[in-house]
């Protein structure tokens, strides 16, 4: 079995984040970057998948030269191969663009199981597992908490819901699963794994390879863009009770009876 | 005349979802501000009491596809009856609620109607050509503004809280049935379900919410809480850090990695007001917020606030809340 792996190096959002210039996204100089963490839980999962059937794990990303870092991060974990998708025209698009590429990319290494996390920490739109199945013609499931890849060339597959409930369902294989940080323990790469993975097999692929005009796909190709970022704006404030606790406290009880009406 | 906004519901064994209400809301709001007319759409099998709820809100268009083959959620079936109500009607723009079950078919049905996708959606503006949608970014530590180019229709999910269910105007909604052309192809088997760790508590329901946040300094001054709580016959919930530090179950955690409320009031002690929280609870109808710090978040987003230590306050506002229920 060969299984894709779809990772995406975003900024790591606990560091302090400034806003770039033109105010369309943060200034990246300075800002660490990190392997997105629902990605990470997609990479182990394929690898335990792959030990169990002596199955080879590829590992994909979209993003600039400094991507390569993930990737590499990736083969030290233990993945076989990795491709990068390493063009300027594809940059700057959205997840309808991103999915497309990496669609074309899976179809040419013959895949059959995509894993990619639930959603990136950066953008978080959740939704290029879902454009890659649509573009593959494959199933797939969001939020998926378990996975066993049954005899039958199916996957019993265990989804969180909503209000702490998880849906057990069975899919067709191949097919594109979206997995939810939380479900395995990622492995560290050892010294060996970093030292393996420097003879791995890192290949560029780019919008030509993937039969992608460079007007349809990347910045060029997205029907949305984002025109600005900023840090959320503070509302119309609260009245503030004035007074000792006990005065407030009985202002606070009148106002939600006679104003607020919620007593 | 502008393309019509399609609204797609939600509902499970037949009763309309909460958030189902808001996407109406949300649906009215885009067309008043368009120029457009609204119109709904609702799957599944065995839906007379939703359809008859849904049919009280004022949309242009009802439509209705039932079909055994929707009787229970799945991607596949779904979105290849979406496909064939967004062919026939010709959105502008599809409002759908932002739950679990939207964002497990969202990219799929962007791809199949080759829409714009524009996910978790907290509010919108005019530009000049067209609207800007306001969505989180970077874990809620931003907020961006999307536009959608050339006049593509669009896909936007809108997040809870951020248009009030109240808002939605009622009228009369005439219900068309959709006839498929093709059956619907479920692509997933549903083996069944599991609770995850035991007894879980569904505050989405829950009409009033006293919550504890790090300010509570320790978890065994609680009780304060619990007293208001009982007080005021509400349910106990927690910001992250409350549950982080084991002093609340995990399944009464607000916010973005927790439960998404909306109570007629919220009562935030000692919470300083992380994007994270406010997402889960910024659709409350009236917010009390009682914290030290003056210039904590959480004040902008609250009705009512107390500046000064939660230990002093919370045990004066049960006292007069009880002393108000005997008078």
């Amino acid at each position: 079995m060969r299984i894709a792996v779809c990772i995406k190096q975003v900024p790591d959002t606990e560091a302090r984040l400034r806003l770039r210039r033109d105010e369309r996204w943060i200034d990246e100089e300075d800002v660490p970057f990190v392997i997105n963490e629902s990605d990470e839980y997609a990479l182990e999962e394929a690898l335990q998948l792959a030990e169990a059937s002596e199955g080879e794990v590829v590992v994909f990303t979209l993003g600039p030269e400094r991507a390569k870092e993930a990737l590499r991060k990736a083969l030290a974990v233990g993945a076989d191969r990795a491709v990068h998708l390493r063009d300027d025209a594809l940059e700057g698009g959205d997840a309808s663009t991103t999915g497309a590429a990496l669609a074309r990319a899976i179809e040419r290494e013959e895949c059959d199981l995509v894993l990619t996390g639930s959603q990136s920490d950066d953008v978080g739109f959740g939704a290029t597992g879902g454009v890659i199945a649509g573009h593959l013609g494959w199933p797939h499931a969001w939020l998926v908490m378990g996975v066993e890849v049954e005899e039958e060339g199916t996957a019993r597959v265990v989804r969180e819901m909503e209000s702490g409930v998880n849906e057990i369902v069975r899919l067709r294989l191949p097919a594109v699963l979206e997995i939810q940080a939380g479900l395995n323990h990622p492995r560290y790469a050892s010294l060996r794994g970093i030292m393996q993975a420097k003879k791995k097999e890192l290949s560029e692929v780019g919008a030509s390879d993937l039969d992608l005009a460079p007007e349809a796909t990347g910045a060029a190709g997205a029907l949305t863009e984002v025109v600005s970022v900023g840090f959320p704006e503070s509302g119309e404030g609260a009245e503030i009770l004035e007074g000792d606790a006990e005065v407030a406290a009985r202002q606070l009880v009148e106002r939600l009876r006679r104003e607020a009406k919620v007593l | 005349m502008a393309n019509p906004v399609l609204v797609v519901l939600q509902q499970r064994e037949g009763g309309l979802h909460r958030m189902s209400r808001e996407a109406i809301a949300a649906g009215q709001s885009v067309a008043e501000t368009l120029g457009g007319s609204v119109e709904a759409v609702l799957l599944g099998e065995g839906l007379d009491a939703a359809v008859e709820e849904v049919s009280a809100f004022a949309l242009a268009k009802f439509h209705v596809v039932e079909h055994e083959a929707l009787a229970s959620y799945t991607p596949g079936a779904y979105v290849g009856a979406l496909v064939e109500v967004v062919d026939a009607v010709q959105p502008s723009v599809v409002v759908l609620p932002h739950t679990y079950q939207t964002v497990d078919f969202l990219g799929l049905l962007a791809q199949r109607v080759d829409a714009a996708l524009v996910p978790e959606v907290t509010g919108f503006e005019s530009a000049d050509d067209g609207l800007l949608w306001e969505r989180p970014v970077l874990g809620g530590k931003l907020t961006s503004k999307v536009a959608v180019r050339g006049g593509a229709s669009v896909l936007v999910s809108v997040q809870s809280g951020s248009f009030s269910a109240d808002g939605a105007r009622s009228g009369e909604a005439p219900v068309e049935r959709f006839a498929l052309s093709a059956d619907p192809e479920p692509d997933r088997e549903l083996l069944g379900t599991e609770e995850v760790g035991g007894d879980q508590v569904d505050l989405s329901q829950a009409g009033m919410i006293v919550a504890v946040g790090r300010g509570i300094g320790d978890g065994e001054k609680m009780s304060v809480a619990e007293d208001l709580a009982e007080a005021l016959g509400a349910e106990l919930a927690a910001s992250r850090p409350v549950i982080d530090n084991g002093w609340l179950p995990r399944d009464r955690q607000i916010g973005s990695s927790g439960q998404t409320v909306s109570p007629k009031l919220y009562v935030a002690l000692g919470i300083s007001g992380a994007i994270q929280h406010l997402v889960g609870m910024k659709g409350s109808k009236t917010v009390v917020a009682i914290n030290r710090d003056p210039n904590a978040p959480i004040f902008s987003v609250a009705d009512y606030g107390y500046v000064g230590d939660l230990h002093e306050f919370t045990p004066a506002f049960t006292t007069a809340l009880r002393e108000a229920a005997d008078s």
